[in-house]
């Protein structure tokens, strides 16, 4: 079962390990390390995957995009779904009515807990949490590092364990829960029905609304009581991967769930903070490289979304990926819960306070507090579990301000000619969707999603793209269980 | 006579309402497939989608995903779930499929590309005696596999018909799991499980069918297909016809919007070309379904989407 492709991994050697299939991810990825003295010396991410959504999208009916796009991503369906309608809305020119506003919010919102949720226990906890001795949980890792591994006292081992594996199972409901809150509204989930450009269309009853709050209740607890603790646990135990996957320190946000009607301001501010340094955000100096892509352009050098190209090639010579390399700046920007975490700053949740006070003799009140440690492994699922708790602390609010009976739609008309971005956050980063109207019609439509962003090849001017970087320096003691790298990139949630 | 046909589904999903397939089941059937499922494991591939299916699934609540996963089925590959990764899953797979070779199902979700030597979906790598690399495509992992397996089953549109990969303006050459087997001269049995995504009802309860037959095939014929290669059982009605909302229809009540009253026929609801029992099913535990909430887009059926945009257009 060695993944190593030479035998040797003696000292001095470069050792290339390629993993592919990545697991336990949305799509189809392989990557590829080099490893010399047990740690990593270069990566490389390769997107194995070709749709061409931008192409199917030219021609159509500009309405149609937000059920297209959904199709980009069966976990995070919702988020495609605002990045279209919001573009749908500038370009249409159409004020969603506040309830619309908070519907959307109310639907979006219960798939971030749903995400988030899915992401740390079905996707991520088998890195660390020994599961039953049974397909889907085995073949595992001979060396897996799992926590009973870790753990000398066995029976302490096995009683983590078996709290980490009782919330693997419980975490199923829960996320289960999570999106009958999102159907509640959205009609069903994956693929909701129940947001299009001018709104949303279902006018909630005060029986949904209800109905919703009574799920949400089940759901906070959960994050509360469980998920949150569980993950301060976790890195308890491995505190050596809060010291690993520092990337580039380069983050960025696009701002998401909108808090007034005319879209100033949101929970999740928008922003970068690039070389130790905040800035305001400014979607003008987004560009996208192909270099190592398997696209061509039609000129040298990066573009603009606004003129975007989608010419695939897998042909095309020294390519490796079908992800274009979405630059900031020319800078390659990690997006994320850590990103928006980190950009955002907002109080940790009153668990989190104190489980760092205990477990880690850490004073901290927001997230910022936690300083290099977020850069990291466990740093990454610490800020994903604290937006958790965040955003479900939102949708409390919103479930006061929610009307109900009131109107939740703005008819729009389909302008002949028009343009329209919009810019969210997925539950997994920044999310931009461009549309581009001529005859009433999709003339472009160009997406720049937070796989992009984070999963991107090397760059024009050979820059590693955010997890290519974040993979280097991580420890891989054992060539044939190379069990830290698939953990950094899960950490991504790709 | 239409009339009657409609108080006749009326009663029938009365009768069903709020029930899943496998609820329905006979609990003997539930005990032979966890027997079973040693003898026939699944191995769960993905080509061009978005894991849709593979999360609707997990929406599953009669029965629950987690006695699915550790009591009904053997998923011994699933890109998304499994806990392996690598070499060692895709050692795993073509182990299993060749230890129960004739006798494990193959579920496929999303399409296969055949533009570029099927490049477009580059599903892992393995490496030969020598040590060369080689990628495998979507295109390879389905021929190597589905003359292996016992059934095929096309789990969501994609895979079914070849969905919106397959759609107008696709330069991938996204095919159908039916036109690749055409193609490849394939005769592995095919039952197509379409929706985008399907309902979890439709997955599980194919599957406890398909099992129930294998085990048991006197008692339990294989459920009755259409012309498309799906079970009648879940898509042999029509859902404008069974929709609660058809008298509106047929008093020339039209919704002008989404959030007012009526019919959504001028909205472009999809309903009267669409096949599926979701007007008595409903999704996500029975919370909701699309034409309550907005319109039916087709999502179903073979010329989705082409065939049903635009979305919100009347047919």
């Amino acid at each position: 079962m060695s993944q190593a492709t030479t035998p040797h991994g003696g000292a001095g050697d470069t050792v290339r390990i390629p993993i592919d299939p990545v697991t336990r991810i949305e799509g189809h990825l392989k990557v590829e390390v080099e490893v010399k003295d047990g740690v990593v010396v270069d990566a490389r991410c390769y997107g194995g995957m070709f749709r061409g959504f931008e192409q199917i999208l030219r021609g159509r009916d500009p309405r149609d995009s937000s059920q297209i796009v959904q199709r980009i991503c069966g976990v995070c369906p919702t988020a495609h779904c605002t990045a279209s309608v919001m573009a749908q809305d500038a370009a249409f020119g159409v004020k969603t009515p506040t309830n619309g506003r908070i519907v959307r919010n109310l639907i979006f919102g219960a798939n971030y807990l749903q995400s988030h949720i899915l992401h740390f226990y079905h996707l991520a906890a088998l890195d660390y949490v020994k599961g039953p001795d049974v397909a889907p949980f085995v073949p595992r890792y001979a060396n897996a590092d799992l926590i009973t591994d870790r753990i000398k006292d066995k029976a302490k081992a096995e009683s983590t364990n078996k709290y980490g594996l009782d919330q693997y199972l419980k975490a199923l409901e829960v996320r289960r829960i999570c999106h009958e809150m999102v159907a509640m509204f959205g009609g069903r989930m994956p693929h909701v029905q129940g947001m299009v450009g001018g709104g949303a269309t279902q006018i909630p009853t005060a029986e949904r609304i209800a109905d919703y709050a009574a799920r949400f209740k089940e759901v906070l607890k959960f994050v509360t009581d469980e998920y949150l603790p569980l993950i301060y646990t976790l890195g308890s135990v491995y505190t050596d991967l809060f010291a690993t996957g520092v990337g580039y320190k380069n983050v960025i946000s696009f701002g998401v769930f909108p808090l007034d009607d005319d879209g100033k301001t949101s929970l999740h501010k928008p922003g970068v903070y690039i070389d130790g340094k905040d800035e305001p955000f400014d979607p003008k100096l987004i560009k996208e490289y192909v270099k190592y892509s398997f696209f061509d352009y039609s000129k040298p050098g990066g573009l603009h979304y606004s003129e975007g190209e989608t010419n695939p090639n897998p042909d095309k010579a020294g390519a490796y990926s079908f992800v274009k390399a979405p630059r900031y700046k020319d800078k390659p920007c990690e997006a994320g819960p850590l990103a928006r975490m980190w950009i955002t700053n907002p109080a940790l949740s009153p668990v989190g306070q104190k489980l760092l006070k205990e477990l880690y003799g850490i004073d901290a009140k927001n997230f910022r507090d936690l300083g290099d440690k977020a850069f990291s492994i466990m740093g990454r699922h610490v800020a994903r579990a604290e937006e958790t708790y965040f955003v479900a602390k939102a949708i409390e609010k919103w479930l006061k301000e929610v009307k109900p009976e009131a109107e939740t739609y703005a008819k729009p008309e389909i302008p002949d000619s028009a343009e329209g971005t919009g810019f969210t956050e997925a539950p997994r980063g920044s999310l931009l969707h461009y549309l581009k109207i001529k005859d009433k019609k999709i003339d472009n439509y160009q997406v720049v999603s937070a796989t992009l962003w984070n999963c991107n090849p090397r760059d024009d001017m050979g820059q590693r793209g955010p997890v290519e970087q974040a993979l280097i320096g991580v420890p891989v003691p054992d060539i044939k269980n190379p069990v830290n790298v698939g953990r950094l990139i899960r950490a991504f949630d790709p | 006579m239409s009339l009657s046909r409609r108080e006749f589904v009326k009663l029938c999903s009365a009768g069903v309402a709020g029930l899943s397939i496998s609820r329905m089941c006979h609990p003997g059937v539930l005990h032979a497939m966890t027997e079973g499922a040693k003898k026939a494991p699944v191995l769960w591939v993905q080509g061009q989608g978005c894991t849709g299916c593979s999360v609707s699934l997990l929406n599953s609540v009669h029965p629950r995903i987690k006695e699915i996963l550790l009591d009904v089925i053997s998923l011994e590959f699933h890109p998304t779930v499994m806990g392996s990764e690598g070499h060692m899953a895709l050692e795993h797979m073509y182990a299993v499929a060749n230890k129960f070779k004739g006798n494990f199902f193959l579920l496929v979700e999303g399409a296969i590309p055949t533009a570029k030597e099927g490049r477009y979906c580059i599903v892992g790598e393995t490496t030969d005696a020598k040590g060369n690399h080689k990628e495998i495509t979507m295109m390879e992992l389905v021929r190597e596999l589905a003359p292996k397996a016992l059934a095929t089953v096309g789990i969501g549109t994609c895979s079914a018909y070849g969905g919106i990969p397959a759609a107008q303006g696709n330069v991938t050459g996204a095919t159908s799991l039916k036109d690749f087997f055409e193609q490849e001269k394939i005769n592995t049995l095919l039952v197509n499980v379409p929706g985008c995504p399907p309902h979890p009802d439709w997955m599980v309860g194919t599957l406890v069918a398909a099992w129930s037959h294998v085990l048991n095939p006197k008692e339990h014929p294989l459920p009755e297909l259409d012309d498309y290669g799906r079970p009648m059982l879940f898509y042999g009605e029509n859902i404008h016809e069974n929709c609660p909302y058809v008298e509106l229809y047929d008093n020339a009540q039209f919704a002008p919007t989404f959030t007012k009253p009526g019919c959504k026929a001028e909205l472009g609801c999809k309903g009267p070309s669409t096949y599926a029992d979701c007007f008595k099913r409903r999704w996500n535990n029975g919370i909701n379904w699309c034409v309550e909430n907005a319109v039916c887009i087709g999502c179903v059926e073979p010329d989705f989407p082409d065939g049903k945009s635009p979305f919100y257009v009347a047919e």
